[in-house]
């Protein structure tokens, strides 16, 4: 190119940008949220799954064989058993119980560690061990992690105080622990002391191996194996970490596309603005051609101005997503908000990959949304462009059977299972349903306007005959609103039928009077027999259900799922659970009656009536599957089995928690005082009214899906500002017809209710059909992506006033931007509209 | 008197229980009752070659001189130490450290020119780490020191060494101080009991540098416990125990004041391989005058290898196999002590004897 020609390619480039400077930076704006909110949720993502691998390589150390049992243990006699191998160079034994802080609502996990053997497996705590006056052997010293003295605010001296039982034990805190020993909120004593007084007497819950070198670790894991009793296994500390993301990985992963859909939102949006912008610039391009610049030259140009406009907007969203990271991993922690990860705080990890990544995805669905637009600029013949200024083709050219097509092939999709336990499918029927959506619009387009009413009102007309006459133009716009309202009822549907779903269960589940629990972490925290008993005694209590919180082991799940024994029999099961499915044949004589979680069924492949071989503690039970039921809690899967035979089976009377159903007229009130005086060891929010548990479970769900809101209310504000954008372009670019309308006689007035006529029907056109499609969306998003992510299933529930509100919200928007950007247009002198453009 | 480095660190672990005790009135049962260690209290064996689990602190320890078949020598030394806690006593979990266990071994082998060393610490349990009652049977894991009748099996599976060596008494046990009662300081109530095996025969094997070496020679054999050992004025001890030429044995230490001024001392000394007389050497009969001193270029520590030392009216030359035996365990013990194989030569300049010689306290004050 000559110097001349390159100043022109610049001109030809930067001159329309500035010239809608306002478009532009709009433009600017959309592709900086879609990829600041991309990469802000990829970072917080990458940042907690680091954490979380570190957290569980701090607690394996240098092992090479990690040997866990469930939450209860097993019996240490294995230990002598697992160091006398001959493989084995080191064998280091761990009790790894939860505790609960006295007087709060967290735990902390205690590890009760050979600080002998724990220092030749993590050497980290051995040299760097703190310098102290009490002995790390004496009965009351804890260490504690940096996470775990900076959460519970203690230092070097202070008293921790833990609930075993239901009574306070008291430790001193001997000293913090370096922060590269252990990641987690942890509280480290010596492992006699732990097993003493915590109440785990000749249990352990961990032991890890480390192999003499040239074992071959495989062989000694499956010589290992061969050794242990039942729901014990033998894994790898890799498999460990892999696991411990694995249970938040769905979270993760759908947290990323509901980002994700904010870009490709953002891509659609500068798709209709540069296809807005080509069109009024026919005339430019065509003028161009004249003067001798070829098509290839003016599609460059343009694609270098989505290009510029792609990488402005992607470089402000690198920073904005980086800032957001920092502030949501702040605010919310590294699940944000959805209370995963209790007890790591990890730091911001920038992987420069990743924002490398977002630059690109955010330049290149700039510059994808320029390709078509620039492609249809350079196809212009120059003779016609130049004949006349917005005369458009009228016929809207879709693609009905594309579009068709789309959505069979969704249809398709959505019966494929999960793809490693990630809804793969569901996302790519969502992308094609949307997809086809935009293919089916100029179908859809043409008949709503052929169904318009006619009335006598010249505006009205006017309005009518001008949407009909640039249907293409619509049907670009229309495209964007789809897009957008349809995301943002989808999600509205979806989280509003999880919500009801889960009140309703709430309701379902909680039906006695009063809640009593002793905390989560089920094998240092429980009422023994005598606590139930004095709950019995109480007077105006009818009846006392205790339920005691266990861990069931099935062999090829590496994380043992929830067990929960209390009075249940099989003929009034659905009235404490939410069933989907019950059994209709008999129990087989050797089977326990228990019923599973959908996410247990699904784990385990059973159906109702089924039967599957689990371990209680060290001891093989046959179960027999009578029925599945709805959890909203226990997302890694949960068991019911009936306290009685809970306690045949195991000999285990402790209890965690307890329900209460009390005589009619009882005093609540007065109950609960009583309840804490007898019990003083629970803490007052031990005690709950059902309607205490819904409220705070929903304040819960709330914050979980703070983010998501957060996300939608971005989502419905990109789709405004895309409405406006494209309404005002059209309007400009039409200041000359309006010119010439005022010039016939039009009032202000009319030429306004014209213009608000005209953005109403489209912004309605577009709401109808981002209704229809969103609500299928919606149902994929309920019935596909969310079963396949959660593995739980929740009814369908439409927000009709949130619909209603939003769809009005943006038909007026459409109206009123037509209107004001008409204003604008007609500010200047109407002549002088008129003139410039002939 | 042998062998301190693992005393701080038993030491501050049964002091800490003691302060911890006085800081946490709400603490668990009272402090220990560690039996006192009485003058005129009779040894028993075999009884006595077992443990006293009762008793705070105890140890068995060996030294001694290795030849292979090219005739070049080499030092060893193989320590186990017990140590009550007396921490928590009532905790009835299998875990409870109720008793620990320390083991730490060196050579010292003058082509390498330092000490290879390593160390073991457990809780006594479960079979894997236990000091049994009733013979001389230590077991930390795979290291072992184990009583067969009249052999001591010595089994250091080590990190850069091995030592598989079998230890045969020629001689009955020689019983330090009075009768057994070995005392450390002006107090009488600073005092262990003690008794040694001295000229031990030898044979076995050792590893060194990847290489098998058959090995034989003359080994010397402690075995010491107490509740209350060093008094508050110590600083640290000089102490040697030498297999004489004539098939006697000799050992003397003395305890160091701040000053280095000597504390208290002792010595004892068998005549001859047949001798069953004990001639007992009372703090004014034994001095030490260091000669000749090196200074570690790791620690800076200067100590004094090379002595003249008198015990009765005899004097020796003490000279050792080679100056760095320094001995750093700094990492898991806290301590920094020299202790080396040494020559002991008569007043004529004529071998007299071969044995280790132990020197602590020259860096910071060992905690007894």
């Amino acid at each position: 190119m000559t110097g001349a020609r390159s100043q022109l390619f610049a001109a030809l480039v930067t001159g329309p940008l500035r010239h809608a400077a306002g478009r532009t930076v709009l433009a600017v704006v959309v592709i900086a949220l879609g990829v600041a909110l991309g990469l802000g949720v990829t970072l917080v993502n990458r940042s907690a799954a680091s954490e979380v691998s570190l957290a569980a390589r701090s607690l394996f150390g240098l092992s090479d064989l990690v040997v866990q049992g469930t939450g209860a243990g097993f019996d240490e006699a294995l230990f002598p058993v697992l160091a006398r191998l001959p493989a084995v160079a080191l064998a280091n034994p761990v009790v790894d119980v939860p505790v609960r802080v006295v007087g709060q609502q967290t735990a902390v996990t205690a590890l009760g560690i050979d600080f002998f053997r724990a220092a030749r497996m993590q050497p980290s705590i051995g040299v760097d061990a703190p310098r102290t006056n009490l002995s790390p052997l004496a009965a009351d010293a804890v260490f504690l992690s940096p996470a775990a003295a900076r959460d519970l605010n203690l230092k070097e001296g202070d008293t921790l105080t833990v609930q075993v039982g239901l009574a306070p034990v008291s430790f001193q805190v001997a000293g913090i622990l370096p922060a590269a020993a252990y990641r987690q909120r942890a509280m480290v004593l010596d492992i006699g002391t732990a097993q003493w007084r915590l109440g785990q007497l000749g249990k352990l819950q961990r032991v890890e191996l480390r192999l003499r070198s040239g074992a071959a670790t495989e062989e000694v894991q499956q010589q290992i194996a061969a050794l242990l009793p039942p729901g014990v296994t033998v894994t790898t500390p890799g498999a460990e970490t892999d696991e411990a993301l694995r249970l938040t990985r769905a979270y993760r992963s759908n947290l990323t596309a509901l980002a994700l859909v904010a870009l490709f939102t953002g891509a659609f949006l500068v798709h209709s603005t540069q296809s807005l912008a080509v069109i009024r610039r026919r005339r430019e391009f065509a003028l161009l051609k004249a003067m001798g610049v070829s098509a290839r030259e003016q599609i460059a140009s343009t694609l270098a101005g989505g290009a510029i406009v792609g990488s402005v907007g992607a470089l402000c969203g690198v920073g904005l997503g980086i800032v957001i990271a920092a502030a949501g991993l702040n605010a919310f922690g590294a699940d944000l908000g959805a209370g995963y990860f209790r007890g790591i705080a990890p730091s911001l990890k920038v992987e420069w990959l990743d924002v490398a990544v977002f630059f690109l995805l955010g330049t290149a669905a700039a510059i994808a949304g320029t390709l078509r637009p620039a492609v249809a600029a350079a196809r212009v013949p120059a003779a016609l462009a130049l004949k006349a200024g917005d005369i458009e083709d009228p016929a809207v050219r879709g693609n009905t059977i594309a579009g068709v097509g789309l959505w069979v092939l969704a249809g398709g999709l959505l019966l494929l299972p999960a793809i490693d336990g990630l809804p793969l499918a569901g996302y790519a029927a969502i992308a094609l349903v949307l997809i086809g959506a935009v293919f089916l619009m100029p179908a859809v387009t043409r008949l709503m306007l052929r169904l318009l009413p006619e009335t006598r009102s010249v505006p009205w007309q006017i309005a009518t005959a001008h949407l009909r006459g640039t249907a293409r133009q619509a049907t670009t716009s229309l495209s964007a609103i789809l897009v957008s309202f349809s995301l943002m009822v989808a999600m509205a549907v979806m989280v509003t039928s999880f919500r009801t779903s889960l009140d309703q269960w709430l309701e379902k589940i909680l039906p006695a009077d009063l809640y009593l629990r002793a905390g989560f972490t089920s094998e240092t925290a429980f009422l023994d027999a005598d606590d139930v008993s004095a709950l019995v005694a109480l007077p105006e209590v009818e009846r006392v259900d205790a339920n005691r919180f266990a861990q069931l082991a099935v062999a090829g799940l590496n994380t043992p799922l929830a067990l929960i024994a209390r009075p249940i029999k099989e003929q009034d099961a659905g009235r404490t659970l939410w069933l989907e499915a019950a059994a209709t044949n008999a129990v087989p004589g050797d089977a326990q009656p228990v019923w599973i979680s959908e996410a247990a069924a699904d784990l385990l492949s059973v159906r109702s009536g089924d039967a599957f071989t689990g371990s209680i503690g060290e001891r093989a039970v046959r179960f027999s599957v009578r029925g599945i039921y709805r959890d909203y809690e226990r997302q890694n899967g949960g068991v019911v089995i009936d306290h009685d035979a809970y306690v045949r089976l195991t000999g285990d009377v402790r209890a965690n928690a307890a329900w209460l159903w009390l005589e009619s007229g009882a005093d609540v009130d007065a109950l609960v005082d009583r309840v804490h005086e007898r019990l003083p060891g629970l803490a007052e929010f031990d005690v709950r009214r059902p309607g205490e548990i819904r409220a705070i479970t929903l304040r819960i769900f709330d914050r979980t899906f703070a983010v998501t809101y957060l996300l939608e209310v971005i989502a419905v504000c990109i789709g405004l500002a895309g409405i406006a954008a494209s309404t005002s372009a059209q309007v400009i670019a039409r200041r000359a017809e309006l010119g010439v309308l005022r010039h016939v006689g039009l009032l202000r007035r009319q030429v306004g209710f014209m213009l608000a006529a005209e953005g109403g029907l489209l912004g309605a056109v577009g709401v109808l059909a981002g209704l229809v499609i969103g609500a299928v969306v919606s149902l994929i998003l309920i019935y596909v992506v969310n079963r396949q992510s959660f593995h739980w299933s929740m009814d369908v529930y439409f927000p009709w006033t949130l619909l209603m509100v939003l769809s009005l919200s943006l038909v007026a928007a459409a109206a009123l931007t037509a209107v004001w950007s008409g204003r604008l247009a007609l500010r200047d002198d109407v002549v002088r509209a008129v003139k410039e453009d002939w | 008197m042998t062998a301190s480095p693992f005393f701080r660190r038993v030491c501050r672990t049964a002091c800490a229980a003691l302060v911890s005790m006085w800081v946490i009135a709400a603490a668990t049962a009272a402090a220990a009752d560690y039996p006192p260690v009485v003058r005129g209290t009779p040894l028993s064996f075999p009884q006595d070659e077992g443990s006293h689990p009762q008793y705070r602190i105890e140890w068995w320890y060996v030294t001694g001189w290795l030849q292979d078949d090219s005739g070049e020598s080499r030092g060893f030394q193989v320590t186990f130490f017990r140590n009550r806690p007396g921490l928590d006593e009532g905790n009835p979990s299998r875990f409870a450290a109720h008793q620990l266990l320390f083991a730490h071994a060196a050579i010292s082998d003058p082509q390498v020119g330092r000490l290879l060393q390593d160390e073991r610490v457990a809780r006594a349990g479960f079979g894997l780490a236990e000091a049994r009652e009733g013979s001389t049977d230590v077991v930390i894991e795979e290291w072992s020191l184990r009583q067969e009748g009249q052999t001591y099996r010595v089994r250091i599976p080590g990190k850069d060494f091995e030592l598989a060596l079998d230890l045969a008494a020629t001689q009955p046990p020689l019983l330090q101080g009075d009768g057994g009662f070995s005392q450390k300081g002006p107090d009488p109530a600073s005092a262990s009991h003690y008794y040694s095996q001295p000229q031990m025969a030898v044979s076995g094997r050792i590893n060194v540098g990847g290489r098998d070496i058959a090995v034989r020679g003359t080994a010397w054999f402690d075995h010491e416990w107490s509740s209350t050992l060093m008094d508050d004025a110590a600083q640290g001890w000089d102490w040697m125990g030498i297999n004489l030429e004539d098939g006697g044995a000799l050992m003397a230490f003395r305890m160091r004041d701040g000053q280095g001024r000597a504390h208290w001392a002792a010595a004892g000394r068998r005549r001859g391989a047949g001798a069953t007389e004990t001639s007992v050497y009372r703090p004014e009969q034994v001095e030490w005058h260091p000669q000749r001193t090196w200074r570690s270029p790791r620690t800076g520590i200067e100590y004094p290898v090379e002595w003249r030392v008198r015990v009765g009216e005899a004097w020796y030359r003490v000279r050792p196999l080679f100056d760095d035996q320094e001995s750093d365990s700094r990492r898991s013990t806290g301590t920094i002590y020299w202790e080396g194989a040494v020559e002991l030569l008569d007043e004529a300049g004529n071998a007299a004897g071969r044995g280790y010689l132990e020197l602590t306290g020259y860096g910071t004050r060992l905690r007894m």
